[in-house]
Formats: structure tokens, C-alpha cells, sequence
């Protein structure tokens, strides 16, 4: 954690936040554990992802390996969960987060699935400091617990290549979010532990789009992603008032 | 078989209608799958393994037009233009006409073998090594990543689902411990196919005769296939009849509306029950077909749901793999589960309800039953909806069913 706690003296992590998901990484990929809810939020978001990422690149989502060849860099990879499906999609993968013990955990896992994907414990800066550029920088769940949310952006927005484009997943502040997310998902349905979110740092789209236009992107799309409480389901909305996804390109 | 392993993403055990389907549907989509039956196909296509014929419902042949399966058996697919329905020789009957849905021929009547053959071709065709001949599974290893399926015959096969299409006694189910719902009807059900001197102009007949129903199925040609449900304490005995004695006993139940009978083929006879799986999945294995459910034959929705089961569960592998996701996983198996479980069980009671109201001889029921026959027949909605429902193109239905690319 010191190196975490120095990286945070200088750069977008904070190390309570890091310390909250290395306790819990090793559980990341038990399906019914307690990441289940993540695993069936999955498949909607990989769904927006590689829709998104097929139509700026002009490839069929009805391939098995629709993302051939695209050189993506997923920050905050956690224990894998995106890496994994984006490489089996085809991806070269690059999957980075601040927390050691998440990448010990994906690079086991990966290990173990015959996957290859380049993991490192690293931070957006570090990378963007060493002049590296993808197709496309995809973070997930990630700029809501990030301490600057501007520098945070603009390091992304400098890691994607001209023509290239940037994914995010995020929950806005709204009142709905907060009855939803933190009411909800930690005190009712348990889904994730208490104190994992904190309402004032979820982002509007606006604000994003604000910092990403500065940076040299492009707002291209928005979804919503909604829970039904019938069917246990998430599906594709226009809804963005709690879980929303954005892209934006770099012409 | 040779001994050794082979690596794929889905194994089919059962290369029956349904696993065959499967097969198909995968293949055609870029899984790797591979389909282990124990008999040869070959086999299974001789006329004296199967005389049955099956009924294929509009929703079906949109699920075997989309593996590209059904221009091979088409010429042996005899359109159904009517069904009558009566209550034993009541002159009360429901009557379907095409007419009425104005949507082509109801269904179609296939013989199980040209079904098999045109399924086992077009596998063949989309990926020669696909249909494995001649293994028996001795023993499954489901672990968290993989399954793996040991042959008797000592040869591995790896991969990341496992389908049980093995039938009504399947392994799978048991090795994994489901349990099941089951029933026997006292019926057994006798089959078999007759040539007549008149034309049954594509009508298909269901009379609810007090044994229980008896159907004649338009085939190609002056052709028709009987589906005859006896009860158990009378059927031996019209089965140990010789030829003149057995076409007799037809001729009875039959009429004479075609003109003059004759028996071809063998006659082929099996006990009717009813078996529903407690649940279609467990870890790394999903059920499908005969393995999940068996029904009365009543209303010839046997195969029917099982290919909507086909349809569902190549929808959720090939969407969940073409997200770099686990055809195998908890959320994958989790939704083909929801999805068609409470379908069948829907179709599983309507089957059961339907056989113990009309196979008796009950005066009052009788009465009843002519009555509601008599009163669907004329509420037009009605009817059209009941019509649909056997058609299979009602309900929450898969990408292959409503004719859409898998």
C-alpha cells in the first residue's frame, strides 16, 4: 500500500478506495460470490462494448472474435472480468489497476483460462507518462472513485490513439441514484459492501463530456443500463439517471 | 472413436433429433461442437429403428429452415391444410383450417428418419467432424472451468457445456443427480403407417376415443401415420393380433372415409407417460429435449418443444460467446433455465389435462367437453389463439423461431 499511497500523493487514486477492492479481489470470480451481481451485470455491458467499438471500427458483432486485433486498455480491470471477454473477443489486451493483489488475481485466473493479456499494476498516468496509445481506453466503475476526475480524463484521453475511442461505465447524481445505488445496492440488497460508493463522486454525463471535449474527444453515445427487479435482469435504456455507459471518439 | 482428446467449446451427448439440431445451429454460428451419439446415423435411418413420424408446428420448421436442415426433408414433408377434432364419433367437432390463420399449412408431418438424415447431412456439411459415431459416455467430470466426458471406450472429450439430449432415460440428468416428475398413463401407444385407396387431401384427424386419442397424420403420398392410444389391459392383445386381425381393429377406429387400409411397415408400440427434470441445469450441463421433459403424444408437441428448447439454448450460448463469455457459466445456464422451464411446464400440464378429460367415457364429461369443443369452435379469437399456441408462435420467442438469423 505505500506505493499506492505514493501514487496517490502525485496522481487519481485513492487509497482507501484501493485497499476497499484488494480485500475482496480473490472472491472476483465466484459466480454466485460476492461479485455475483457484477457477473450478471456483465454481459450488458460487454453487449454496449463491443457494439460501440464494431460500429466505429466496422466489424460484425455477430463474429465470435469481433474485436480482432483492436489494442484495448482497460483501467481498473479488477480481477479480470472485462480483460477476459475482451481477449476472447479477439482483443489485444493491455489490463491495468492500482491494486497488486487485483492483477495477482487476473493474471492467475488468465493463466489458468489459456488467455493471454498483458496485466500490470500501474495507474492511467504512469502509462500515459510513457507515450502509449490504444484503439481504444475502456474504464469501467472506475472514474466514480477516482480523487480527480479531470486529470483522471484527460490522462485517458491521452492514451487513445487519433481515430480512436474511449469507453466509460458510471452512475450519475441524481436523486434517483442515490435511492438506487447507495440505498439499494448497499443497505437493501446487500450487493455490495457498505461504503463502496460515495454519491457526491458520481459523475453527471455532462461533466464528463465537459473534460473529454477538452481533451479531444467527442461525446458519441450514452445508454442507460437498467436493473429489472423482475426478471433479475439488466438491459440496454435510455434511462441514465443511475448506471449509465458513454463513448466518445477522437477524430 | 479413436482413444484421445478433443477440445471444444460445446459436447451434445445424444445425436438425436434435437442434439442434431443443436448441432446444427451451433455450428452454423462458429461454435465448436461436437455432437456424441453411440449408434451410428445410419442406424437410426433404417425404417425398422423408427417408424414415427413427427408433427412439425410452423415454429418448428422456422428452427430447422434456420440450420438450414429443412430443404433436405421437404419433399418428404406433407403439408397438414385441416385438423378435425372429435369426441369420439359425436358429431360435435372442432375444425382447424388454415384458412382461418391465413399464415400457409399448419404444420407438417416428416418421417423421424428423413428428419434425422436431412439434420445429420447438414451437420456433416457445416462441419465434417462434428457428429461423433459409435462413443458411449461412461462418465462426466463437470469441474469449475471445464467439463470433461469420459467414452467407454477410453477417449476424453473437454469442453465448456455440456448437453444432455440423450432421451427420456438420459445419463446426464441421472449422473447429475435432477431428479424428476414422472407418471405413467395406463395407455401404451401403438404407431404405425397405412396406405389407403383415397386421397386425405393434407387433413389431419384427432379423435378422443374412450381409450384415449387416436390420430391419423397426413404423410406424402396416399400415406397416413397413426398415432393410436390404447389403454394398457387391451393393447397386448391388439398387438399379439395377426395382420387381418390388427387391420380390423384400425379399420374400426379408422372409418372408411379414405376408402380400403393397408398396413406397411412394422407396427411399433411404447408406454405413455409424462417427465418433467426438477430443474434443465447444473453446473456445466443444461438439458434439452426427451432429457428435460417427455408428454403425451395427444397433441404432438413432443418435438416441438424440444426445438424450442434448441432454439433457446443456441440463442443464449451464441450470445453469451459472442461476448468472450462462459456458455457454460451460472448466468448463461441461469437464463436458458428461466426462460423455458415454465413454458414446458405450461405445455406439460395442458398435455396431462387434456389426456385424463378426454380418455374416458365419463357421460357428463362427455357432455361437457362437446360442449366447450362445440363452443371454441365458434369464438373465432378463440380458437386462432389455441391454433397459434400449437404452432408454437406464442410466448417470449427465440431469434430462430420468429425466422431471424441465430
Amino acid at each position: 500500500m505505500a506505493q499506492s499511497a505514493e501514487m496517490q500523493a502525485r496522481g487519481t487514486v485513492d487509497a482507501d478506495e484501493v485497499r476497499r477492492f484488494a480485500d475482496i479481489a480473490a472472491e472476483w470470480w465466484d459466480p454466485d460470490g460476492k461479485f455475483a451481481p457484477l457477473h450478471r451485470f456483465n454481459p450488458v455491458r460487454l453487449a454496449y462494448l463491443r457494439d460501440a467499438l464494431c460500429e466505429r471500427f466496422g466489424r460484425s458483432p455477430r463474429s465470435m472474435r469481433p474485436l480482432e486485433g483492436l489494442r484495448l486498455l482497460d483501467i481498473g480491470c479488477g480481477g479480470g472480468l472485462i480483460a477476459e471477454p475482451l481477449a476472447r473477443m479477439g482483443a489485444t489486451v493491455t489490463g491495468v489497476d492500482a491494486a497488486e493483489r487485483n492483477i495477482a488475481v487476473a493474471r492467475a485466473h488468465a493463466a489458468e483460462e489459456g488467455v493471454e493479456i498483458d496485466y500490470r499494476a500501474t495507474t492511467a498516468e504512469s502509462l500515459a507518462g510513457a507515450g502509449e496509445a490504444f484503439d481504444a481506453v475502456i474504464a469501467l466503475e472506475v472514474v466514480e472513485h477516482v480523487a480527480d476526475l479531470a486529470l483522471f480524463l484527460e490522462s485517458c484521453a491521452a492514451l487513445v490513439r487519433p481515430g480512436g475511442a474511449m469507453a466509460l461505465a458510471t452512475l450519475n447524481r441524481t436523486p434517483k441514484s442515490f435511492l438506487f445505488a447507495i440505498v439499494g445496492a448497499e443497505y437493501v440488497m446487500r450487493w455490495l459492501p457498505r461504503g463502496t460508493h460515495d454519491w457526491r463522486k458520481f459523475p453527471r454525463p455532462s461533466e464528463i463530456a465537459a473534460v473529454l471535449g477538452r481533451a479531444g474527444l467527442r461525446l458519441d453515445d450514452t445508454a442507460g443500463m437498467t436493473y429489472d427487479p423482475l426478471s433479475g435482469d439488466w438491459r440496454r435504456s435510455r434511462d441514465l439517471s443511475v448506471n449509465y455507459m458513454l463513448f466518445a471518439v477522437k477524430d | 472413436m479413436a482413444a484421445g482428446r478433443m477440445d471444444c467449446d460445446v459436447a451434445v451427448v445424444g445425436g438425436g433429433m434435437a442434439g442434431l439440431t443443436l448441432g446444427c445451429a451451433l455450428a452454423g454460428a462458429g461454435v465448436r461442437v461436437r455432437v456424441l451419439e453411440p449408434q451410428p446415423v445410419s442406424a437410426q435411418t433404417d425404417p425398422g429403428f423408427d417408424g414415427r413420424t413427427t408433427a412439425i408446428a410452423a415454429g418448428s420448421r422456422a428452427v430447422l429452415e434456420a440450420v438450414g436442415a429443412w430443404p433436405a426433408m421437404a419433399a418428404d414433408a406433407q403439408p397438414i391444410l385441416d385438423i378435425r377434432v372429435s369426441d369420439g364419433h359425436s358429431p360435435l367437432f372442432l375444425h382447424y383450417d388454415h384458412r382461418a390463420l391465413g399464415d400457409g399449412p399448419m404444420g407438417h408431418i416428416v418421417e423421424n428418419r428423413a428428419i434425422r438424415r436431412a439434420l445429420a447431412d447438414r451437420l456433416a456439411a457445416l462441419d465434417p467432424g462434428a457428429l461423433v459415431e459409435g462413443v458411449r459416455i461412461a462418465a462426466a467430470e463437470r469441474g469449475a472451468r471445464r467439463a470433461v466426458l469420459h467414452a467407454a471406450d477410453g477417449g476424453q472429450t473437454s469442453c465448456r457445456l455440456v448437453v444432455a439430449a440423450d432421451g427420456r432415460r438420459s445419463a446426464m440428468r441421472q449422473e447429475a443427480g435432477i431428479r424428476t416428475a414422472e407418471w405413467r398413463y395406463r395407455q401404451t401407444g401403438i404407431v404405425c403407417t397405412v396406405e389407403h385407396a383415397r386421397d386425405h387431401g393434407g387433413a389431419a384427424q384427432e379423435r378422443f376415443l374412450p381409450a384415449g386419442p387416436f390420430a391419423i397424420l397426413p404423410m406424402t403420398g396416399r400415406r397416413s401415420s397413426i398415432v393410436w392410444t390404447e389403454r394398457d389391459d387391451i393393447a397386448p392383445a391388439i398387438l399379439a393380433l395377426d395382420e387381418a386381425g390388427f387391420a380390423e381393429e384400425l379399420g374400426l377406429r379408422f372409418g372408411d372415409y379414405l376408402g380400403d387400409l393397408r398396413v406397411v411397415g412394422p407396427v411399433f408400440s411404447y408406454p405413455l407417460g409424462l417427465l418433467h427434470a426438477e430443474t434443465y441445469v447444473a453446473a456445466r450441463l443444461a438439458l434439452i429435449g426427451d432429457a428435460a421433459h417427455a408428454i403425451h403424444p395427444i397433441a404432438g408437441q413432443g418435438l416441438n418443444i424440444g426445438l424450442r428448447d434448441v432454439a433457446a439454448l443456441a440463442e443464449v450460448t451464441v450470445d453469451t460467446m459472442r461476448l468472450g463469455l462462459d456458455p457454460g457459466g451460472a448466468v448463461a445456464l441461469d437464463r436458458y433455465e428461466r426462460w423455458r422451464r415454465p413454458d414446458n411446464a405450461t405445455m406439460l400440464a395442458v398435455t396431462d389435462g387434456l389426456n385424463r378429460l378426454f380418455s374416458n367415457d365419463l357421460a357428463p364429461l362427455r357432455t361437457l367437453r362437446d360442449a366447450g369443443l362445440a363452443a371454441v369452435n365458434r369464438a373465432a379469437p378463440l380458437k386462432r389463439l389455441f391454433m397459434r399456441h400449437a404452432m408454437g408462435l406464442v410466448g417470449d420467442l427465440p431469434r430462430m423461431i420468429r425466422g431471424e438469423a441465430l
